[in-house]
């Protein structure tokens, strides 16, 4: 896989489909017994909106990231989709702490530290288990840096080797990467968009993070970049066991590489589960609009588009969300409980959580809201004296009990 | 719309000529490196009410070459040949003031990034009627911003009468991608080239501008060229796939047959770097080896032989010494391909299909 600028070179290295093809490029399946690595506990991110003049008051809040929960396993990948402006970003942000978060609280690591509210002293040994790759390779490297001190410069940040061994084990990570060891001495402008990419990969492997953050990795790059790029990550995950939080909007790139996938909304995860159970059986309306608007190349051979949910309009101001459910507004399948509750992410399957009143499966939608009793509400969403609200676990992992939807009780596994 | 070798199309404008006809369209550009030659030996032609999708890389030439269409280019620094047709009207040289009246008022272009697309110091309606008044010289005022209010309801923007007054920064991605279809669209053009029309876009807004853009294309009868490089798009747009590699066509058909019977590497490597959405997630992606062709010095015989896997079944070295023709498929009537392959569809059969899509063999039949 070795990239070349030479154009006249055989770029395939002799290699025939047959071979490319037998290369296990397969992420690890979904453990679900893996100790998390990182877990995030009703996360919070508000930043204030100021008023314009002399004295500037805030006004309100941008509810970016606003309680969220997950966990993600050692070695495995957590995937992250959603429209732009729900806030994934700014998730992915928090958790490499670039952001202080407003409330909320991130576990990390096998001492179960909370990095959430650590100063920026206490951060420092831990940040060189987090690291990030970022979406586009030619703003997030310094032009006026070699290669070289691109890759080696987290080394000497944390001193992490001898200077003189800075630039061997910048050629060793040069190598994994897939790029010439001896191109250290190059800047940035003479690699093409893919080789860029993997020196922002490098670099975020130069201190062998337990954790990458990878935000949009391989959408600025040409489709068949993409696939070079993804392979490589896959590779690096398996080599060094790294875990993923993978941020991205493609939902074909996602499901590829994520055994695991939320799905956020205006600052909220709306539904999150396994790879399969999301993309074949969702339960949340916003999922199956997602899934639905995704083009299919298969429909070549049918022709014309494919039946689709049509959501109208735009996603919701996050400084004004609205009331009950935030996807209410733009809901097909919306009543009059979903403006007044606000439903939890509750879980519905071994490894399954949605956050909707008529959790179901495209088309099946109950005619009453299912939480109802759990709330403590009558199906209009008011306040029903007579039932006692159930406690729903809202953790971030997931719970041995769940609550059956066709029984509509509480089983477990 | 018919797909015609490049050789059998008789030059001249006839009464039965598809309303865009590009035919051996070159594009070079002097740099101080040497001659850049971005398209070389194109030829297409798109009808009324179809949609013809151009797919390739960056520095393909997919774009260079519709702004060619469009007389985009200086004509200072860029060298065009060959020959362009709108309507029986030939574009190549024509002098920039009579372009001037093609351009916006026959063929109209929907640029990729619609922010920088939009002038950001004039309101989103006065960038619309001045687009119809160029073209309109007896309009009035009044009746100019009406017809962008239309043209702004007409692509869905909510209160479009009181939007018309906003700056194009106040409107969201996805309106704003709407607001420049709807200025493309106010002279109710007969062919729209969208570049990238909905990259920059999440899925959601990506289907409705989609759905909006058929819904304009059945109702105006228009032409739609649309490039892109998700190849999902063009399955479920268009009707005609040319796929474009180091400024060439390298492969150009009917969509179902390019993407259920393609024939050339590049296509299959297309195809097999792409995770699908519905397909099985064990499919492995399979990347195509290297980077794009220098357009400065192309390698010697097929542009993409650096980075082909299956010219060891070409006899000769035949790839690397000689540049293929683009040559009707034998086994696919009107299906062009630039390919030394003897049997394509049986390696495409038999190699590629199996490894990226093991759950469709069944039901594919191979003929």
């Amino acid at each position: 896989m070795t990239e070349t600028n030479e154009p006249t070179t055989d770029a395939t290295g002799g290699a025939s489909f047959a071979d490319l093809a037998g290369q296990e490029h397969q992420p690890p399946r979904l453990d679900p017994d893996a100790p998390p690595v990182l877990t995030v506990d009703n996360l919070r991110m508000w930043f204030p909106v100021k008023s314009s003049g002399v004295v500037s008051r805030t006004v309100g809040h941008v509810q970016a990231v606003d309680g969220v929960s997950f966990e993600v396993p050692k070695g495995g990948a957590l995937g992250l989709v959603g429209e732009s402006g729900c806030g994934k970003s700014t998730t992915g942000r928090l958790i490499t702490r670039l952001y202080k978060p407003t409330s909320g609280s991130m576990y990390f690591g096998e001492n179960r530290q909370d990095i959430a509210a650590m100063s920026n002293r206490q951060l420092k040994p831990l940040r060189r288990d987090v690291q990030m790759i970022f979406q586009d390779p030619y703003t997030s490297l310094n032009p006026r840096h070699t290669v070289g001190a691109i890759v080696g410069a987290p080394l000497e940040v944390h001193n992490v080797v001898p200077k003189k061994q800075v630039l061997k084990r910048v050629q060793e990570l040069l190598e994994v990467v897939g790029l010439n060891p001896e191109h250290y001495n190059r800047y940035p402008n003479e690699f093409s968009g893919g080789q860029r990419q993997r020196i922002g990969i490098a670099r975020a492997l130069t201190l062998n993070p337990k954790l990458l953050v990878a935000d949009e990795p391989v959408s600025a790059l040409d489709v068949s970049i993409q696939a070079q790029v993804i392979n490589l990550l896959q590779d690096l995950q398996k080599e060094f066991d790294i875990a993923f939080l993978f941020i991205a909007h493609d939902l074909a790139v996602v499901r590829h590489f994520c055994p695991e996938v939320a799905v956020m909304y205006l600052g909220k995860i709306v539904e999150i589960a396994d790879r399969d159970t999301l993309y074949k059986s969702s339960h949340h309306p916003y999922t199956q609009a997602l899934l639905s608007a995704v083009p299919d190349i298969k429909q070549a051979a049918v022709g014309g588009r494919r039946e689709r949910i049509r959501l109208e309009g735009d996603v919701p101001s996050p400084i004004n969300p609205p009331s009950g459910c935030r996807f209410r507004t733009r809901c097909p399948i919306a009543k009059e409980i979903c403006a007044k509750v606000e439903p939890p992410l509750m879980q519905i399957g071994p490894r399954h959580k949605v956050a909707c009143h008529f959790p179901a499966e495209l088309g099946k939608a109950p005619q009453h809201p299912v939480t109802a009793g759990l709330l403590g509400v009558d199906s209009q969403g008011s306040p029903d004296a007579g039932v006692t609200p159930t406690a729903i676990a809202e953790g971030p992992g997931y719970e041995k009990q769940w609550f059956d939807l066709q029984r509509r009780e509480m089983v477990s596994a | 719309m018919t797909v015609t070798a490049p050789s059998s199309t008789r030059p001249g404008a006839s009464s039965g000529e598809p309303f865009l006809v590009v035919e051996d369209l070159t594009v070079k550009f002097p740099t101080e490196d040497g001659q850049i030659t971005a398209v070389q030996g194109l030829s297409y032609s798109v009808e009324k009410g179809k949609t013809l999708g151009i797919v390739g890389e960056s520095g393909s030439g997919k774009s260079v070459s519709s702004m060619a269409v469009l007389g985009l280019h200086d004509t200072k620094s860029a060298k065009i040949t060959g020959s362009i047709r709108i309507d029986g009207q030939e574009v190549v040289g024509l002098s920039e003031s009579k372009m001037r009246k093609i351009r916006g008022r026959q063929v109209s272009m929907i640029f990729q990034d619609a922010l920088a697309a939009l002038h950001p110091f004039y309101k989103v309606g006065g960038q619309l009627a001045e687009a119809y008044r160029v073209h309109h010289p007896s309009a009035s005022k009044r009746e100019a911003r009406r017809k962008a209010i239309e043209m702004l309801d007409r692509v869905g923007i909510p209160q479009p009468d009181r939007r018309a007054d906003d700056f194009p920064h106040q409107f969201s991605g996805g309106m704003r991608q709407r607001a420049m279809i709807a200025m493309g669209l106010i002279n109710d053009p007969s062919l729209i080239v969208a570049d990238e029309p909905t990259t920059a876009l999440d899925v959601t807004v990506q289907a409705q501008i989609l759905d909006l853009l058929q819904d304009l294309q059945r109702e105006f009868d228009s032409a739609i060229i649309m490039i892109t490089h998700d190849l999902g798009v063009i399955a479920e747009m268009a009707d005609d796939i040319l796929v474009m590699y180091g400024g060439r066509g390298v492969e150009y058909g009917t969509a179902k047959d390019v993407l259920t019977r393609p024939q050339m590497p590049y296509t299959w490597g297309l195809l097999s770097s792409v995770p699908d959405v519905a397909g099985d997630t064990d499919a492995p992606l399979i990347p195509i080896p290297g980077n794009p062709p220098s357009l400065l010095k192309p390698p010697p015989g097929c542009a993409f032989n650096p980075r082909c896997l299956h010219k060891d079944k070409v006899a000769g070295g035949l790839c690397t010494s000689q540049m293929p023709e683009l040559l009707e498929s034998p086994t696919v009537p009107g299906h062009l391909k630039r390919c030394h392959l003897a049997d394509p569809d049986a390696v495409y059969q038999a190699e590629v299909l199996p490894v990226i899509a093991p759950e469709t063999l069944e039901e594919n039949d191979p003929r």
